[in-house]
């Protein structure tokens, strides 16, 4: 038997993490190397499948679904374990077992307190099953599960391992720990859109015919599917459950919570592959399944994108915490890559993807930059930082760089997304207001000043200058080789990305190609 | 009268096709052309290998960056030569991703006259700005830093002059400002410094935001990112382009307006002398500033034909820069300063030729500008480096100790001011006289003048102050008493040594284009892929030639009496105490306090306000929905658990138990919420069958 025939090499790249997540849960509790090997070894197998799945991919056939199997699951519900994936699943996939080895790696000497490694290293193995989970469910009742299994995992990472300084919480009017405000919050929020996605879920199951939680065969059915005169509702159900996860303004306010308060690996798993769960939600299932709804919500999408652009930047520059700073700076690159969507174009969902790639990316390494820096410095208030590129030049240099990539610099990763979702707002899909689109173009345009605004001036406040007598004399480490190890990947697929972004559009294209003109026609 | 020149004399009939096949006495193929991408490449092996070096970097750094620039000047001179003799056309393009639609990413290189005369002006400027570089820098901190990111910034110039398409060029473009970011800010210890990096970079990205809109504007409506085909669209000039032909050309001018300074963005210029000198020279002369005049010359086949109309705005843009940074030099201590306001005084001369449509005039203004300016910002930076400091109050009777620095100089200075026969006069001349030709919207009315007359005179009085400030820069600096410390001497022959190169092309360069006797400048320039007019005149006009001259020497006149009679007591009378215009010039029309009055509001109150919201507005509505949440799980868990008949016991133990909430066990909480929410998803479920 082949190895990627009836879906056994996909169900690797999930259960591969899950049996090593059981395996380090046997390991001695003292001595931790058996667990920290066990992790990586399971992460890098994991990414191994995944790369070799990236080689063997038929790029000709990006556009359906390769790899997969259909069995049997639930007969009850007509729930099957349907997997399988496409040009647009494909880098996904590979970028979340990327970032997992990555973690492992970061996570080699660097763990927050109160430690305890062999838990912490379960958890991001079953994360990195729900997440590559997600990205190859084609079953609605299994997606959902995966992207409802990676909650968990992280709300015990931010609840146990994170932030424990307290801050009086408004309307509560009560002074907590911020890691328990973050962590509840971080999983009420999700699960209140959850709960509204799987409302859309069993809506689609119900007025399916044949009943069915099948992507590929309710994207065949769309057009019956969209003709139901509450077709609209369903839609805004599946919108609001992956708005959420995107983070989408203005359901935005987990986020800032959750990775300020988030352990430093915990946060790059966050932004880097758990935002992408929402936009890849809109993308996978709420478009194809309801073309017609989805472009009768994408002016309020885009309008909301923009918002976010705008806001989010405006509220960087308003923090003293560095990685809050970073934090925020997601609710505005999430929403470029929200305003690709929007456009419901093959040009816009092509730049929404690379985005989303160039977003976990770069913003996973800002996130372990920070964390870095924290570890250090035992702060990350930026009126107390500063020097640092005196004080650790290898840290500073990487830190220089990866803002300037993170500010959508052309030739790097992050610009083809920015430029990608402005250049479709300019054409959105045929019907749509053009004059509404062009406006959020001009707004994202400006987005872009204000986001270079906020980087620059972080990294005048951190990074340049004479360090402040409070460090002065400090003997500071610069990066060492596990972070180096953990990074340097990174900075090399920032260049990569940005010199050739066909690593990504050479699998995305076709695919987007084919599922905007199945849902739009033409 | 003027005459129109029409390209395609001298191109085939068919030339338009991308790769330009079928140019007459042109070459389209062959190593030089087909291996531009070595000249792309190069720069960023340096920039990346000197980073790596290590240790080894400080004593292979430069040499490193030197032997690159080297081949790129070499391999330039070589294009440019080609250029001169056969011509040549050539277009190489190499797909780096599909976006679909059709639309495509691109990396490429074109060689025509415009980007071979860019080639070899940046790379024999930058070779020896580098050569310069290596005496200048010597025992400087991040010395070999230094060298890597001026690799970066040539390279990325090069990557901009040679794009095919308008991804390359903002690629490029943004790469320069970056570069810029780094050499400014090269003493970042200081914030000084550094803020003068970040106000670069800054204001280049708003302008950059016309750039991007503007490239996104045109290429949508044409369904190409090729900057041929959309010329070759403007050309033809029917469907969607010619809808957003002008605003689309007008964006792109605003992006060029940060790039080439062009008042009211060139705020960020004079602070970026905060950069080391050998940067300021490569940034006033072939890099950086020269992009927007670049672009304009690039696109100037759209600005001649479908969107002649943005050409009134580019003139008067050009010609409020000319004239008003001038002005600012007057008041000028700093000898850097003095140089840096003339260079926006330059460059507002090329944006009005290009408006004024006289595309040669423009780009050989900026091919001999590039010349004497770096020659007097090295020239500058011999006597900075003698006397360690920029003010010219330190400095006076320098021409003894430094002859070569004091006699290059003084050509760079004549040139500038516009004396034949140096390069400067011929380039001037060529402006004004494309003034006097021109045609279209350029010639529009305003006011009962013509601008093309209104801005000629402007560019003449511009002239003359450019002159005067000159001649008051050198005899502030080289004659007169020494008034400064220290035991100044002629700077190392690196140093002088690419003075007295430079000072060559200074004196010679202007005889490229002699109107009537020698246009090869205006043949050359000519060789595009595409087809336009430009106005220039066939013949050297004497009554615009002396006007120009007169300009000039009144300038030098009025500077000479009042600086050269008594040497030592000029600093004394040098301020010119206007009432009223004094303060306005000293304090750069109170632009910079404006801008940072806006920034300070958005930094300020603006980001304050939105992370009140947040917090105070936004999240009080989730916190709000999380209590009710809180007390309807604790209310339904009191009635599961106890009865009616403990309901009041539960309703009065969840008044005094929310003061726990947050202090309980984690699953426990979980659950409470878990349970208030399946609760929520029941009641939507029953809502939800109950509407169907």
């Amino acid at each position: 038997m082949d190895f990627w025939d009836d879906g056994l090499g996909l169900s690797l790249t999930i259960f591969v993490p899950l049996i090593g997540a059981l395996l380090v849960g046997f390991t001695s509790k003292k001595n931790e190397e058996p667990a920290k090997w066990l992790s990586l070894l399971t992460a890098l197998v994991t990414l191994g499948i995944t790369i070799a799945a990236a080689l063997a991919f038929d790029y000709d056939a990006a556009a359906s679904f390769q790899f997969g199997t259909d069995l049997e699951w639930i007969p009850g519900i007509d729930a099957s374990y349907q997997i399988g994936i496409d040009g647009i699943s494909l880098p996904m996939l590979v970028l979340s077992a990327f970032v997992t080895v990555l973690a492992i790696i970061y996570s080699w000497n660097h763990w927050d307190e109160p430690k305890n490694p062999k838990a912490f290293l379960i958890l991001i193995l079953v994360l990195a099953a729900g997440m590559n989970g997600t990205f190859v469910a084609l079953d609605l009742i299994l997606f959902f599960i995966f992207f409802e299994v990676v909650l968990l995992p992280m709300y015990f990472m931010i609840g146990i391992w994170g932030d424990t300084s307290e801050k009086k919480i408004p309307v509560f009017n009560r002074v907590t720990e911020m890691r328990l405000y973050a962590s509840i919050k971080f999983f009420v929020f999700t699960f209140f859109g959850s709960a509204f996605m799987l409302l859309g879920f069993l809506a689609l199951y119900f007025n399916s015919d044949p009943a069915t939680f099948s992507i590929p065969d309710l994207i065949e059915q769309a057009p019956a599917l969209g003709a139901l005169p509450f077709a609209g509702w369903i839609f805004a159900g599946l919108a609001l459950g992956f708005a959420v996860k995107v983070p989408m303004w203005p359901l935005h306010t987990w986020l800032p919570d959750a990775h300020t308060a988030a352990p430093t690996v915990g946060s790059v798993l966050l932004a880097a592959i758990l935002l992408k769960l929402g936009s890849y939600g809109f993308i996978r299932i709420a478009i194809p399944v309801l073309p017609e709804q989805a472009k009768l919500w994408a002016p309020a999408i885009a309008v909301l994108s923009v918002i976010g652009i705008i806001y989010g930047s405006l509220a960087c520059l308003a923090q003293q915490d560095m990685k809050r700073l970073i934090a925020f700076s997601s609710v505005g690159h999430m929403g470029f890559v929200m305003l690709g969507i929007s456009t419901m174009t093959d040009i816009g969902i092509n730049a929404s993807i690379i985005g989303m790639v160039a977003h976990g990316v770069i913003t996973g390494l800002l996130f372990f930059l920070a964390g870095s820096m924290h570890h250090r410095y035992h702060t990350r208030d930026m009126e107390r930082l500063g020097g640092n590129l005196a004080l650790m030049p290898r840290l500073g240099w990487i830190l220089s760089f990866t803002a300037m990539a993170s500010l959508g610099l052309p030739g790097l990763a992050g610009f083809w997304g920015e430029f990608g979702s402005m250049l479709a707002a300019y054409n959105p899909l045929e019907g749509l207001d053009e004059g509404l689109f062009r406006g959020a173009m001009v707004t994202a345009a400006i987005g872009t000043v204000l986001t270079a605004g906020y980087l620059l001036w972080m990294l005048q406040k951190v990074n340049l200058g004479k360090p402040s007598a409070e460090w002065e004399g400090h003997e500071f480490h610069d990066a060492d080789g596990f972070e180096m190890a953990a990074w340097v990947p990174l900075l090399i697929s920032i260049v990569a990305l940005g010199v050739y972004p066909k690593l990504v559009f050479g699998a995305t294209t076709p695919a987007v190609t084919e599922l905007v003109a199945k849902a739009f026609g033409g | 009268m003027g005459s129109l020149t029409r390209l395609g004399m001298f191109l085939a009939e068919e030339g338009g096709e991308h790769g330009g096949g079928g140019v007459e006495a042109g070459i389209t193929s062959g190593w030089a052309v087909e291996n531009v991408w070595l000249i792309l490449v190069l720069p960023f092996v340096a920039a990346l290998l000197i980073v790596f070096l290590g240790k080894a970097n400080e004593k292979w750094g430069h040499r490193l960056a030197i032997a690159m620039m080297g081949y790129v000047f070499f391999h330039g001179t070589w294009l440019w030569i080609l250029t001169m003799t056969d011509g040549v056309l050539y277009e190489a393009s190499y797909v780096i991703g599909d976006l679909g639609s059709g639309f495509a990413f691109e990396l490429g290189w074109v060689v025509d006259g415009l980007s071979s005369m860019m080639f070899f002006v940046v790379g024999t400027v930058a070779l020896l700005v580098y050569i310069y570089a290596v005496g200048y820098m010597k025992g400087e901190i991040r010395y070999a830093g230094f060298f890597s990111a001026i690799s970066l910034f040539a390279g990325a110039m090069l990557v901009l002059v040679a794009a095919p398409n308008l991804v390359q060029l903002i690629i490029g473009w943004e790469l320069v400002g970056v570069a810029s970011y780094l050499l400014i800010g090269h003493y970042w210890e200081e914030k000084e410094n550094s803020s003068a990096g970040m106000k670069a970079f800054y204001v280049n990205k708003v302008a950059d935001v016309g750039l991007i809109l503007g490239a996104i504007m045109l290429s949508a409506s044409v369904g190409t990112f090729n900057i041929t085909g959309i010329l070759d669209a403007a050309e033809e000039g029917a469907g969607e382009l010619s809808s957003v032909a002008v605003v689309g050309a007008l964006l792109l001018f605003f992006g060029a307006m940060g790039k080439s300074a062009q008042f009211p963005l060139h705020v960020w210029l004079p602070d970026a002398m905060a950069g080391p000198t050998p940067v300021s020279a490569l940034m006033h002369a072939a890099t950086m500033v020269t992009a927007g005049v670049y672009l304009l010359g690039r696109m100037f086949p759209l600005y001649e034909g479908l969107a002649a109309d943005a050409r009134p705005w580019i003139m008067l843009i050009g010609g409020l820069t000319l004239f008003l940074t001038g002005l600012i030099a007057l008041v000028q201590w700093d000898l850097k300063k003095i140089l840096a306001y003339s260079t926006l005084s330059q460059l507002g001369y090329m944006v009005l030729a290009m408006g004024a449509g006289a595309y040669t005039a423009g780009l050989f203004h900026l091919f001999t500008h590039a010349f004497f300016k770096a020659l007097l910002f090295l020239g500058a930076g011999s006597v900075i480096h003698a006397v360690h400091s920029n003010d010219m109050r330190d400095m006076g009777g320098m021409r003894k100790p430094m002859p070569i620095t004091y006699w290059t100089f003084v050509i760079g200075s004549l040139a500038l001011a516009g004396i034949p026969p140096l390069a400067g006069f011929f380039s001037k001349d060529e402006i004004l006289a494309g003034l006097t030709h021109a045609e279209g919207p350029s010639t529009a009315m305003v006011l009962g003048i013509g601008i093309d007359t209104f801005f000629f005179w402007t560019a003449v009085f511009g002239a003359a102050i450019t002159a005067f400030y000159m001649t008051r820069a050198v005899f502030l600096t080289f004659h007169g008493e020494y008034k400064g410390h220290g035991h100044p001497h002629e700077s190392p022959a690196s140093m002088s040594a690419p003075l007295v190169v430079l000072g060559v092309f200074s004196v010679g360069a202007g005889f490229l284009n002699v109107p009537g006797v020698f246009t090869g400048m205006t043949k050359w320039l000519e060789i595009r892929a595409n087809e336009f007019y430009e106005f220039h005149p066939e013949s050297l006009d004497l009554g615009v030639a002396l006007t120009g001259l007169t300009a000039g020497v009144v300038g030098i006149a009025i500077g000479w009496w009042l600086f050269a009679r008594d040497a030592d007591t000029q600093a004394e009378r040098d301020r010119l105490h206007i009432p009223g215009l004094y303060p306005l010039l000293e304090n750069k029309y109170y632009l910079d306090d404006f801008y940072l009055a806006i920034v300070a509001f958005i930094k300020g109150p603006l980001a304050r306000f939105i992370d009140w919201f947040n917090g105070h507005v936004i999240d009080a509505v989730i916190n709000g929905a999380g209590l009710v949440g809180v007390w309807l799980g604790r209310a339904v868990y009191g009635v599961d658990q106890k009865g009616i008949d403990a309901a009041v016991n539960g309703l009065a133990g969840a008044a005094g138990a929310s003061g726990a909430v947050f202090r309980r066990a984690q699953t426990g909480r979980v659950q409470q919420y878990a349970a208030a929410f399946i609760l929520g998803v029941v009641v939507l479920v029953i809502s939800f069958v109950f509407v169907l």
